[in-house]
C-alpha cells in the first residue's frame, strides 16, 4: 500500500516537473517584466513598470500591436465564417469528392508555417498582396479556418438531424432553418471559434514575417527584437501577449466547457 | 493543429451520427443534397433555393483554401523550375535549381541534421511525456485531468518566440540555471548555440502537445483490459509494456509524429537557441528568401521538406494502423 502511494507520489512529482518545464518560460516572462534590473536573473531587482512604459512609448511596438489587432480581428471573422460553412457542409451533405473537400479545408496546419510563408510570399508578390495587412490576413485565415471548423463540427455532432428536417417539414426554408435553428444551436461554438482563431492569428509570426514587409505585426516585431540584445522590454511585450492569448483561450474554453457540460447532462 | 486533422477525419464518424435518429429517417433524407427530398411541393423553385443555399455555404471554404493554400503551394512547386536572371525572377523550365540544391553540401548536411534532430526530439518528447501522460490518464481525478488538459492547451496558443526568448535567458551564462549551479560547484552549462539548445527549444514547442495526445491515447485504453491484466498477475511494467502501450499504439505514434512534424519545420528554436549552428532546413529557406533573395532555390528546399513530411506521415500511418491491427 505504501509502495503504491510512493509510486503515485513519484509520478505526480515527475508530472509537476514536466509542467514546470512547460510553464517556466511563461511564468518567468511575466515575473521579469516587472523586474527593475536590466538583466533577468535571480536576485530580484525590485518592482518596476519601466519596461511597460518603454514599450508604450515605442511607436514601432504600438504600430505592431495595432496591426496585430486588425489582422486578428479580420482573421477571426472570416475564418469562423469559413470554418462554420465547412463544418455545416460536412454535417449536412454527402457528395462526390467530399473527403477531398474536407482535406482541403483541414490540412493547412500540417504544413510547416515556414513553407506556407514562402508559398504565400511568392504567390502574393504576383497578385500584389505581399507587404499588405490583407496579405497577412489571407494567410492567417488559411491557417486558422480548420480550428474553427473542428470546433463547430464537434458542436454539430450533438445536433439531431431530425430537428432540421422537422423545421423544413413545418415549411421553413433552408435559410430560415439555418438562422433559426442551426446558428443559434452553434452559437457557443461559433464564439469559441472566434476567440480561438483570433488567438492563432494574434500569435502567428512566421507567415506574418514573410509576408508583412514593413507592416509588422507584434510577433514579427518581437522576432526582430530577439535578434538584438537581451531586452526586458520583450518580457513586457510577452506578458501582454500572453495576457491577450490566454484570455482568448480561457473564453473559448469556458464556452466549450459549458457546452460539453450541457451535452453530458442531456445524454445522462 | 492537433484538432485540425481530427476535423478532417471527422466525416465518417459524423455521418454515422451516433445514437440519433432511427434508420428509416436517416435513409430518407440524409444522403440527398437537401431540398430534393426534404420538403414536398413547388419542386423547381425549392430545388433552386436548395442549390443556391448549398453553394452559399459550400463554395467559400473551398474557394478560399484553393486560392490561398493550394494555388500558392502549386506556385511554389512551379517556381522550383524558374530562374533568376539579373536579380529578376523569370518563368522558366530549368532543372538547375534542383541540381544545385540536391548537390550542395550545405543542403545535404542541413537535411540530415534537421531530419535526425527531429527524430531525436520526437523520441525524447515521447519518452519524457509518457510518465506524465500516464499520471494524467490514470492517477488523478477527472476534474484534475480536465484542468491539466486545459493547461496543456494554453502554451499551444501563446507566443512561441517569447517562450524561446525566456528559455534563452534561463540558459544564458548569467542566467537562472547557471547562477543556481555555480554555488554548487557545477556548470556553467553550455546549452545556447549548440544542438542541445535546439533540442531544448524543440521540447518547449512539442512537449505540451505530446503529453496532451498521449493522455488522450492512454485514457482511451479500456480500463477493463488493464484490470484484467492485473487480475491475471501481470506486473505494473509488464502491463504497461504488453497491454497499455500496444492498445494506445495509434495515439502514441500520432503524438510522436506531430512532435517530428513540428520540430522539422521549426525556425525559432534552431535560430535563437541553436544559434543557427548548424543551420536547419527552415533556416536555409528563411536565409534564401530574406537575404539571398533566391526564391527558386528556397522553393526547392521547401518542396523537399513537404515531400519528406508526406513520406514520414505515410510511414507512420502505416506503422500505426498496419500489421497488428487485428490484435489491437
Amino acid at each position: 500500500m505504501s509502495m503504491a502511494a510512493l509510486r503515485r507520489l513519484l509520478l505526480l512529482a515527475y508530472t509537476a516537473l514536466v509542467f514546470a518545464f512547460i510553464f517556466a518560460p511563461i511564468v518567468s516572462t511575466i515575473v521579469f517584466s516587472f523586474n527593475a534590473d536590466r538583466f533577468p536573473s535571480l536576485p530580484w531587482g525590485g518592482f518596476s513598470l519601466q519596461w511597460y512604459e518603454a514599450i508604450f512609448a515605442d511607436a514601432t511596438i504600438q504600430r505592431g500591436l495595432t496591426n496585430s489587432l486588425v489582422v486578428a480581428g479580420a482573421t477571426c471573422i472570416i475564418a469562423t465564417f469559413l470554418g462554420f460553412s465547412a463544418a455545416y457542409v460536412d454535417y449536412r451533405y454527402r457528395f462526390l469528392g467530399k473527403s477531398v473537400y474536407l482535406a482541403l479545408a483541414a490540412l493547412p496546419p500540417t504544413v510547416p508555417v515556414v513553407i506556407l510563408g514562402v508559398a504565400l510570399l511568392t504567390f502574393e508578390g504576383r497578385v500584389g498582396l505581399s507587404g499588405t495587412l490583407q496579405g497577412i490576413i489571407v494567410g492567417h485565415v488559411v491557417l486558422s479556418t480548420p480550428f474553427a471548423m473542428a470546433l463547430v463540427r464537434m458542436r454539430l455532432a450533438d445536433l439531431d438531424p431530425d430537428i432540421e428536417r422537422a423545421a423544413w417539414n413545418l415549411g421553413a426554408s433552408p435559410w430560415a432553418t439555418m438562422f433559426g435553428v442551426i446558428v443559434p444551436f452553434c452559437l457557443p461554438a461559433i464564439l469559441a471559434a472566434l476567440f480561438l482563431t483570433a488567438a492563432v492569428s494574434f500569435d502567428e509570426f512566421m507567415i506574418a514575417w514573410f509576408v508583412s514587409g514593413v507592416n509588422e505585426t507584434l510577433p514579427v516585431r518581437v522576432l526582430a527584437m530577439l535578434q538584438g540584445q537581451v531586452s526586458p522590454r520583450i518580457n513586457a511585450i510577452g506578458a501582454i501577449v500572453f495576457g491577450v492569448s490566454i484570455t482568448l483561450i480561457v473564453l473559448a474554453q469556458l464556452l466549450l466547457g459549458r457546452l460539453s457540460g450541457r451535452a453530458a447532462r442531456r445524454k445522462g | 493543429m492537433t484538432r485540425a486533422p481530427a476535423g478532417g477525419r471527422a466525416p465518417p464518424a459524423g455521418l454515422a451520427l451516433p445514437g440519433t435518429s432511427p434508420e428509416g429517417f436517416m435513409s430518407e433524407t440524409a444522403p440527398a443534397p437537401a431540398s430534393s427530398t426534404a420538403p414536398p411541393a413547388t419542386v423547381p423553385s425549392r430545388r433552386a433555393t436548395g442549390a443556391r443555399f448549398a453553394l452559399f455555404w459550400g463554395a467559400p471554404p473551398a474557394l478560399w483554401q484553393a486560392a490561398f493554400f493550394l494555388v500558392p503551394l502549386g506556385f511554389l512547386v512551379a517556381m522550383t523550375f524558374w530562374s533568376v536572371k539579373n536579380f529578376r525572377l523569370t518563368p522558366d523550365s530549368t532543372l538547375a535549381n534542383w541540381v544545385f540544391i540536391l548537390n550542395a553540401s550545405f543542403f545535404r548536411n542541413a537535411y540530415v541534421y534537421t531530419f535526425w534532430l527531429s527524430v531525436f526530439t520526437a523520441l525524447i518528447a515521447s519518452v519524457a511525456a509518457f510518465p506524465a501522460a500516464y499520471t494524467l490518464a490514470y492517477k488523478v481525478s477527472p476534474a484534475a485531468r480536465r484542468f491539466m488538459i486545459f493547461m496543456l492547451v494554453v502554451p499551444f496558443f501563446t507566443s512561441y518566440p517569447v517562450r524561446i526568448y525566456s528559455t534563452q535567458i534561463f540558459f544564458s551564462p548569467q542566467g537562472i540555471i547557471n547562477s543556481a549551479l555555480a554555488p554548487l560547484g557545477l556548470g556553467p552549462l553550455h546549452v545556447l548555440n549548440t544542438p542541445t539548445g535546439t533540442v531544448v527549444g524543440y521540447l518547449v514547442l512539442t512537449l505540451p502537445l505530446v503529453v496532451l495526445l498521449q493522455t488522450f491515447a492512454l485514457a482511451n485504453v479500456p480500463r477493463t483490459l488493464i484490470e484484467a491484466a492485473h487480475n491475471l498477475g501481470c506486473g505494473r511494467f509488464r502491463t504497461i509494456a504488453t497491454v497499455i502501450i500496444p492498445s494506445a499504439r495509434i495515439g502514441l505514434i500520432v503524438a510522436g509524429t506531430f512532435a517530428f512534424v513540428l520540430a522539422f519545420g521549426d525556425y525559432v528554436a534552431p535560430t535563437y537557441l541553436g544559434g543557427s549552428k548548424p543551420p536547419t532546413l527552415s533556416i536555409l529557406i528563411a536565409d534564401q528568401v530574406k537575404s539571398g533573395n533566391n526564391w527558386p532555390r528556397a522553393s526547392v528546399v521547401a518542396v523537399m521538406m513537404i515531400v519528406t513530411l508526406m513520406v514520414v506521415m505515410l510511414v507512420m500511418i502505416g506503422l500505426a494502423y498496419g500489421r497488428r491491427k487485428g490484435r489491437a
